[in-house]
């Protein structure tokens, strides 16, 4: 019972911080979008931007006002939902990222499963045999994930199993042939659950075939940065006081290591999880880019070689945010796992 | 005469470091008698809790015992399987650390933590088990011993949480329990009352009790019977009474000496001159020479053999044979 | 007098960590562990390389960006063994005359942002109270980017170029300083050493000068041998994106773009460079590791 409140009042609090720092956060990008740039109002409407057009915008985003003015304006356009439009398709940003966000989440969502799944499964087992072969042979491989720049990865990937091999598609969600054959009806945007929904086993396996280049290059970062959180936290913890309790009290070494220890390290490596979504989502634009993947970060690099001001500024926004309710996951799910947190 | 409950014969223990071999145990023996307790003095780093740790097979990786042989109720400790040992960790040999606050998990509520250790050892059902739980939590004095079982240690104080290990030591009917420091951690004034209650549950239960510790005044109050080691070798052994009557080694003489009594304001406490030796294997001769008041031109040539007083008083110093000191 | 004596008393009891031979303890350890003595060679030759880039590279001028359409996308061969690009230009020597910027850049940015970042860090660490709450709030709002993202948006705001993304990431990296130097300070201004100091009256810029500082060093060296690594990495992104190095100036990120095209024919355009980023990087990765080892920065967590 008082636990539970000392828990409700900890999660009101880091609720209550998450507004500020996304209020914080916005007054960054809207120095980004508005300060920096030596004419923003340019920008705003693209190369061809014509005198009486960057005059309009001006007026139209307060540019010509004092800062904490246009800050404001800037504030309200973001909460209205006017996150300005996109110069090369003349649409809302919102809406283009809305229409983009599904793909990238369902790959960004199947690599980060399977990185904290095998990233905390390989740790585990590389703690459980320090020193010998295997230990070493996955603290090679996870150094050579955290090393591996994802471009490049996805292009061997792509050398190895699609050239070489030729089992695996090259890049793309789907098949082109599938759209005429086994047609995904859209549901959620999420195409492996629509193919379920609708219970389309082809599309299903083709969907599948076609996830596991671009998951397999986006997991290797946060798996390896995962692996090694956990590898170095499952050592300490087993030097801890309470885990030679457990031993002293005859405890079966597979419940010491795999409950006991293991909830101990889990939460240090919950924030490395948080901190490897970052990574992941920037790196999921290289693997779109490199998988032909539609989602935000092909997007992102449209946007970039157009230079569609809005819609970067846009999806940095988007980012920002979604990173920020991402820690606020992680942290409401590390109370559930230490009951010590909420204390602090 | 009764069989002793443990017996520890000529007990080495080495350490394989980087900066090469530590002897931190060489030769050590004493025999622990049923229902007694039992007194492991020393200072830091003299082996009292490698000595512990050992009769569990607890010792960290780079220790390895090299000789000598670990008997509880005539089995040999080190030579059954891994499987046996886990039954009788904390099933007939339980143990208590210094630390209160580090030996629980801390992720985990105490009575989950009790609850598996008796289903493991007792067999018993989750309700049974839990039951125990809270009769033995009681047994230690913790008032509120249901909301007790569903805290988690980091929401106990101090002195709950040995009270709660204790429980947790006694209730699988234990026939040995080793305390390490088991005060030392806590604040004084709690120190008194868990030694009484362990003294008190001890005799109840009518379990063997090894205490480990620094304190000789902790000793004089409760033990049957003590060792005292130095540098991982036994210099006294015998009945308390006696011991302290008499000491026959000028290391117990000056751990005694340092114990500030009452009524001993303005005398100055002795301190020993020195320190433990890191690694006592590269002396030659008596291990205790270099710290010696009483240090002999012989002391550094020979070792000194035990020396047996009376029947239950011994001590390894050549004084003592000779019957010169004090 | 009897001052002095009570501080150096203290200072028996609790001395500062002391860095005089750590220098020869790396070296030891180094010499030691195969993959860092590795690992050292590896950063050293490509010091060599950026270094004498234009005295190593076959063909400098086209290095450089000097385009030469009578050899274009040639098979590997003995003048040009891993064959030319797209205009021609030889790519050996692409990768070797790329590898200035490489090194260049990384320096400074990781150069700078530690001294932006460190000391504020250490203020923040050592005078607490509300100073530490402000710089500390404004470097939470810096690390609730993700942070290629936030780079890469600056790097848009503030136009193309290599200069321009090199202040893009030197804005974005920062606050990891800040925040590694303020948890050192933090834990350093508890210890007697700096208590001592302060209860003498030495002022607080001199202490943060004399003892703070000197002290996060070894873990700031730490972390700047990975970050180096890291910086190579978000440069060959944003290259990659088109921020950073522009055309025709020779990048390993840009470099592994442009052969994208021609993957299953001419597979050597993109994976050449890639692969110098991702041995330089591991490089930097596995020195940091051995260096973390010996200093042990975990201490201050």
């Amino acid at each position: 019972m008082l636990m539970n409140l000392q828990k409700a009042e900890y999660i009101l609090r880091r609720l209550l911080t998450s507004v500020f720092v996304l209020l914080g956060l916005t007054v960054i990008t809207f120095f980004i979008a508005r300060v920096v740039p030596s004419n923003a109002a340019a920008l705003y409407i693209g190369p061809k931007a014509r005198p009486e057009d960057i005059e309009r915008v001006t007026k139209l985003l307060g540019l010509d006002k004092p800062l904490p003015v246009q800050y404001l304006v800037y504030m309200r356009d973001v909460l209205k939902g006017d996150w300005g439009t996109s110069i090369s398709s003349k649409r809302p940003v919102l809406q283009e990222i809305a229409s983009r966000f599904p793909a990238t989440f369902e790959l960004l969502c199947t690599a980060m499963i399977i990185a904290v799944a095998t990233g905390i499964v390989v740790g585990v087992i590389s703690a459980q045999w320090q020193g010998k072969w295997l230990d070493i042979l996955v603290r090679a491989a996870s150094i050579v994930g955290v090393s591996v720049p994802a471009f490049w990865l996805g292009l061997l990937l792509q050398i190895l199993f699609f050239r070489n091999l030729n089992i695996l598609p090259l890049s793309g969600r789907v098949d082109s042939d599938l759209r005429f054959t086994h047609p995904i009806m859209v549901t959620t945007g999420i195409y492996l659950i629509d193919a379920i929904i609708h219970q389309n086993w082809v599309a299903l396996k083709d969907v599948c075939l076609h996830m596991i280049l671009p998951a397999l290059t986006l997991a290797a970062y946060p798996a390896s940065l995962i692996a090694r959180m956990t590898r170095a936290t499952m050592l300490e913890v087993q030097s801890q006081d309470y885990i030679r309790t457990a031993r002293a009290y005859g405890l079966k070494e597979s419940f010491i290591v795999y409950i006991l220890a293991l909830k101990n390290a889990i939460s240090p490596t919950l924030t490395v999880i948080g901190l490897t979504l970052a990574y992941a989502l920037t790196g999921s634009f290289f693997v779109e880019i490199v998988f032909n993947w539609p989602g935000l970060g092909m997007f992102t690099v449209r946007s970039l070689l157009n230079l569609d001001y809005p819609a970067i500024m846009g999806i940095t926004l988007f980012g920002a945010i979604g990173y920020v309710l991402i820690n606020l996951l992680v942290d409401i799910v590390q109370t559930w796992i230490d009951p010590r947190i909420s204390l602090s | 005469m009764r069989d002793p409950i443990l017996r520890i014969e000529d007990l080495h223990i080495e350490f394989r470091t980087s900066r090469g071999v530590i002897h931190a145990l060489q030769g050590v023996t004493f025999d622990v008698m049923p229902g007694e307790i039992f007194g492991v003095v020393g200072e830091t780093g003299c082996g009292k809790t490698i000595t512990g740790l050992s009769v569990l097979r607890l010792l960290p990786r780079s220790a390895r015992i090299t000789q000598g042989n670990i008997r509880f109720e005539g089995v040999d400790l080190l030579k059954i399987s891994q499987r046996e040992m886990r039954s009788i960790r904390g099933g007939k040999i339980s143990i208590i650390f210094q630390d209160p606050s580090t030996s629980m998990n801390p992720l985990f509520t105490i009575g989950f933590q009790m609850n598996k250790v008796i289903r493991e050892h007792l067999k018993f059902s989750r309700e049974k088990a839990r039951e125990r739980a809270l009769t033995m939590l009681a047994a230690t004095g913790l008032p509120d011993v249901e909301r007790i079982y569903d805290s988690y240690p980091h929401q106990l104080s101090g002195g709950m949480l040995q009270r709660a290990m204790i429980a947790l030591a006694l209730s699988c009917e234990h026939s040995l329990l080793i305390a390490d420091e088991p005060t030392t951690a806590l604040d004084v004034t709690i120190q008194s009352q868990i030694l009484q209650l362990m003294r008190e549950l001890q005799q109840k239960l009518g379990v063997a009790m090894i205490l480990i510790t620094h304190n000789l005044g902790v000793v004089a109050n409760m033990c049957d019977r003590l060792v005292v080691l130095y540098a991982g070798r036994v210099v006294e052994i015998g009945e308390s009474r006696s011991i302290f009557e008499n000491p026959q080694h000028p290391y117990t003489r000056g751990l005694m000496s340092a114990i500030p009594a009452p009524g001993s304001r303005g005398n100055r406490l002795s301190a020993i001159p020195g320190n433990v030796p890191i690694d006592p294997g590269a002396l030659k001769g008596c291990v205790f020479a270099p710290r010696c008041a009483f240090v002999m031109p012989r002391c550094l040539k020979e070792s000194p053999v035990m020396f047996h007083l009376s029947k239950d008083h011994a001590s390894t110093c050549f004084l003592a044979e000779r019957g010169d000191l004090f | 007098m009897a001052i002095k004596e009570s501080i150096s008393n203290i200072q028996s009891l609790d001395t500062p960590p002391q860095s005089r031979r750590t220098l020869v303890h790396i070296a030891q350890v180094i010499l030691r562990d195969p993959l860092a003595l590795l690992s050292t060679i590896i950063i050293i030759v490509f010091f060599f390389v950026a270094v004498f880039a234009y005295q190593l590279a076959p063909f400098p001028e086209q290095g450089a960006g000097k385009s030469n359409p009578a050899t274009a996308m040639l098979d590997p061969s003995p003048e040009h063994p891993i064959g030319t690009d797209r205009l021609g230009r030889d790519m050996l020597s692409r990768i070797i005359i790329a590898s200035r910027p490489a090194l260049v850049v990384p320096i400074v940015v990781v150069f700078l942002a530690v001294i932006i970042g460190a000391p504020l860090g250490a203020i923040a660490g050592y005078k607490g109270g509300w100073l530490d709450e402000v710089i500390m709030r404004i470097t939470d709002l810096f690390l609730a980017f993700p942070f290629l993202l936030l780079a890469m948006s600056i790097a848009t705001a503030l136009g193309r170029g290599l200069d321009k993304a090199a202040i893009a990431l030197i804005v974005s990296w920062w606050p990891w300083y800040t925040r590694l130097t303020r948890s050192i300070a933090a834990s350093l201004s508890q210890r007697y050493f700096v208590m001592a100091a302060r209860s003498i009256g030495v002022r607080d810029s001199v202490i943060i000068l004399r003892h703070i500082l000197p002290n996060c060093i070894s873990p700031i060296l730490v972390q700047a041998t990975i970050d180096l690594g890291l910086v190579i990495l978000a440069m060959g992104g944003l290259a990659f994106l088109g921020l950073g190095t522009q055309p025709p100036a020779p990048d390993w990120g840009l470099m592994v773009s442009d052969g994208r095209t021609f993957i299953f024919k001419q597979w050597w355009l993109s994976t050449y460079p890639g692969l110098a980023i991702f041995i330089v990087v591991l490089a930097f990765n596995l020195l940091g590791d051995t260096l973390r080892d010996v200093f042990d920065p975990r201490q201050y967590r």
